[in-house]
């Protein structure tokens, strides 16, 4: 119980003191997992719409294989990024390995199964109600992707808010990839990690603490999206 | 329409967040610095924060500390993700270097491990000055021990000890013998946590904040010495490897100012780690070119 | 009564275009699931004007109109527009307004605005036409209204004037005002008959006899994937050949 309570007055004193370690592992948090959710996003939408729309042989199959991998555990999808940027990888030239973005590659794979498999969902569930009159207008498959996506776009935003929200609250991947290192790959989750396997637990909660106010913070602006949308029947 | 304008604008931005983005990440390449693998026990001693920044201001070289057990700390190190290695099990270092993976390799520091537990002490072991006899005691009480279990430093002394105590602990895995897989800082959150004891590096139990009513309860044995060392990874194996800058670290690391500053690392007025590097290297010790 | 005024003119329509028709359709079969839904089944449209297709439910009505707009394609037989098979070029000059309205989320004018541009037309023509599809369809000065919002004639008024904006040549219907008020059926059907004075052949499915005989140049009965009869309305409804559409006419259960 002390540690709960000394956590929220910690959580408060480097809030409000704009502590600026705190600010710099909140601002790589947010620009690792922000820029890894716009890449992500344009391509979930991309493979989500395409294979929404598109009647291919193995159509099911990727469909499936996309929808398991919202389950990728984020320390597998590490391990996987790990193994490409390594210098002993494929890609070691690139000198990736240990950079903040090595961790934005780990979450885009992380966050275009979501995005995808969400994306694609919703297009279905448009395409049902539009498929007959938009082949009618003369639409291409090309053209249906891009009126669904357009269309869909209030749906499109709470799977790109649920991509975001993995993003900023995993540690796997950005751990392995990014190495934690101070200054340069400490984000908040790999912060707390580090806290508290140094027994500073009332401080990793504090850390945990300013975390879920910034999920919260998302949550209540996806609220107002969806608040805003149903007014005008664009849901 | 308006609708058309935004679709086109919103790409447009979009490229331009990425490309902002992508060249913002990119731009630490300019920075001179080098990576070391190093164990989680030295980074949770907190001797990094103390002793980098001397080095960053002498040299303006910034060192990067991937912190992880000993055995990953190689095996990263082996696949070239490294130019330095900094850890503390001699022998694996020296099979290391004699695989043609590390150059060579320099004594450092050492301090030594310590086995801790609560203050009940179940198994009765506080004062005992060998430590192998303590740990047959704790497998004849079978009392609860948290072990590393992750191929690091500290897990291999530990191993030892057990084989020197002529017992196999891993027969009891998951009984008493709870083997945690992670790294010091975690596996004594554990020992906290169901009251286990724990052999553990001097330093980490220092720094670490959340003890509840543990002790330091044997300590002492030579058999509980704890040698780091340091090892320039081979560039011949791996051309990216920064051997100029790395080779920079470890002399100042071996050498009289970064022995002084490892000394000047105190908790609470207590030293954590004891410099014990040889004499400044001779120009031509062999070096890879 | 509102009649519809027979043109002349066969193989030029009002605006200059070439008509699409005679539409000829032999031994045409569709099956789905396992059923025949269109049983070989003969026809031949020259006529401009509204043309009728009516029947007892489960006849095939939707699946033929579906079949002459391209949007399924058959099992068996051809559908040749004249002298023609379906393609892109033809499909481009054929429009359909659904049963029930279907509209994008966004704005009344933005529908009409995306509907010219998959069929490319200029930016510089859409605007007049986006303004005249709103006005045919009641809307002028509406045009930013989120579509759904709108009730549903309105909604259907502003997909028919959207089909319309695209100029084609033959519109097909299914069943437009089943699920609207009398006043709302009123103004589709004006609008089907202004379009049909400009050159549209119209080839309409609906349940609604009184509808069918507002609007009906001819009458196509369907039964069981077949067409049972083919008449002028006038001839259809006082003296229906077959037995079917008699039953059907009088409001009986045709099995």
């Amino acid at each position: 119980m002390a540690d709960f309570l000394q956590a929220f007055h910690t959580a408060l004193r480097l809030i409000v003191t704009f502590d600026p370690d705190l600010v710099e592992i909140v601002l790589l948090s947010l620009r690792v997992s922000l820029f890894a959710v716009a890449i992500a996003s344009v391509i979930g939408f991309g493979l989500g719409g395409v294979l929404a729309v598109y009647r291919f042989p193995g159509r099911g199959a990727a469909s499936a294989v996309l929808s398991a991998l919202m389950g990728l555990p984020p320390v597998v999808a590490g391990l996987f990024v790990y193994l490409l940027l390594s210098n002993s990888g494929p890609f070691g030239v690139l000198q990736l390995l240990y950079t903040p973005t090595a961790m934005i590659i780990a979450q885009v794979v992380l966050v275009v199964p979501i995005v995808g498999a969400l994306t694609r969902q919703a297009c279905e569930d448009l395409l049902e109600e539009y498929e007959e009159q938009l082949r009618s207008l003369g639409a291409s498959s090309g053209d249906i992707v891009t009126t669904l996506l357009w269309d869909g776009r209030y749906r499109l935003i709470t799977a790109v808010l649920a991509g975001f929200g993995r993003a900023i609250a995993e540690v796997g991947a950005v751990m392995i990839v990014g190495g934690n290192i101070d200054h340069v790959t400490r984000t908040m989750t790999t912060a707390i990690a580090l806290e508290t396997s140094k027994g500073e637990i009332a401080l990793a909660l504090a850390l945990g603490i300013v975390l879920l106010l910034m999920a919260f913070a998302v949550n209540v602006a996806l609220m107002g999206v969806r608040r805003f949308a149903s007014r005008f029947a664009y849901a | 329409m308006l609708l058309q304008i935004d679709r086109r604008t919103l790409l447009g931005l979009a490229v331009a967040l990425l490309l902002v983005g992508a060249s913002a990440c990119v731009g630490n390449a300019e920075d001179k610095f080098i990576i070391v693998q190093s164990t989680t026990s030295t980074q949770n001693s907190g001797l990094f924060e103390h002793i980098l920044p001397e080095f960053t201001k002498k040299t303006g070289i910034e060192v990067r500390v991937v912190a992880v057990g000993t055995g990953q700390a190689l095996n990263n190190a082996e696949n070239g993700d490294g130019d330095v290695v900094f850890v503390h099990s001699k022998p694996d270092e020296e099979k290391f270097v004699a695989e043609g993976w590390g150059v060579n390799r320099h004594d450092v520091m050492y301090n030594d491990f310590v086995i801790v537990g609560p203050a009940a002490d179940p198994a009765k072991i506080a004062g005992l000055k060998v430590a192998p006899e303590a740990f047959k005691k704790i497998a004849e009480a079978q009392a609860p021990f948290a072990s590393r279990g992750d191929d690091s430093g500290t897990n291999k002394a530990e191993l030892k000890l057990w084989q020197d105590a002529a017992i196999d602990p891993k027969s009891a895995s998951g009984k008493w013998y709870l083997e945690t897989g992670s790294g010091m800082g975690a596996t004594l959150n554990t020992a906290v946590g169901k009251r286990a004891y724990a052999l553990t590096d001097r330093g980490t139990w220092l720094s670490f904040a959340n003890k509840d009513d543990f002790k330091v309860l044997v300590e002492g044995d030579p058999k509980l010495f704890n040698q780091y060392g340091v090892i320039l990874v081979n560039q011949a194996k791996h051309p990216n490897v920064k051997a100029k800058e790395g080779q920079v670290f470890i002399d100042w690391l071996t050498g009289p100012e970064g022995q002084v500053s490892i000394a000047n690392y105190k908790i609470d007025g207590q030293q954590l780690f004891f410099p014990n590097a040889a004499s400044p290297k001779r120009n031509d010790s062999g070096r890879a070119q | 009564m509102l009649e519809p005024v027979a043109s002349n003119r066969a193989s030029v329509s009002l605006n200059g275009r070439r008509t699409l028709l005679p539409l000829q359709i032999r031994n045409l079969v569709y099956e789905a699931n396992g059923k025949r839904l269109i049983d070989g089944l003969d026809l031949h449209i020259e006529d401009p004007g509204v043309t009728v297709i009516m029947g007892p439910n489960g006849a095939g009505k939707s699946v033929l109109l579906r079949l002459m707009h391209g949007l399924i394609v058959p099992t068996g037989g051809e559908i040749l527009w004249g002298e023609k098979r379906m393609d892109r070029e033809l499909a481009r000059r054929q429009a359909m307004v659904f049963q029930k309205p279907v509209l994008l989320r966004r704005s009344a004018a933005a529908n009409i605005w995306h509907a010219l541009g998959l069929r490319g037309i200029a930016r510089g023509d859409r605007a007049d036409r986006v303004e005249g599809a709103l006005k045919l369809a009641g809307l002028a000065g509406r045009g930013a209204a989120p579509a759904r919002v709108l009730s549903g004639g309105e909604q259907q008024r502003l997909c028919l004037a959207r089909a319309l904006s695209l100029e084609p040549s033959i519109l097909f219907l299914d069943e437009p005002t089943a699920s609207l008020d009398p006043a709302s059926t009123f103004a589709i059907e004006e609008l089907l008959i202004d379009a049909q004075h400009r050159g549209v052949k119209i080839i309409m499915v609906t349940h609604d006899v009184g509808q069918a005989r507002r609007l009906a140049r001819d009458v196509l009965f369907l039964h069981r994937g077949r067409i049972v009869e083919h008449q002028k309305a006038a001839g259809f409804f006082e003296r229906p050949e077959s037995e079917t559409a008699r039953t059907f006419l009088a409001g009986g259960l045709v099995l």
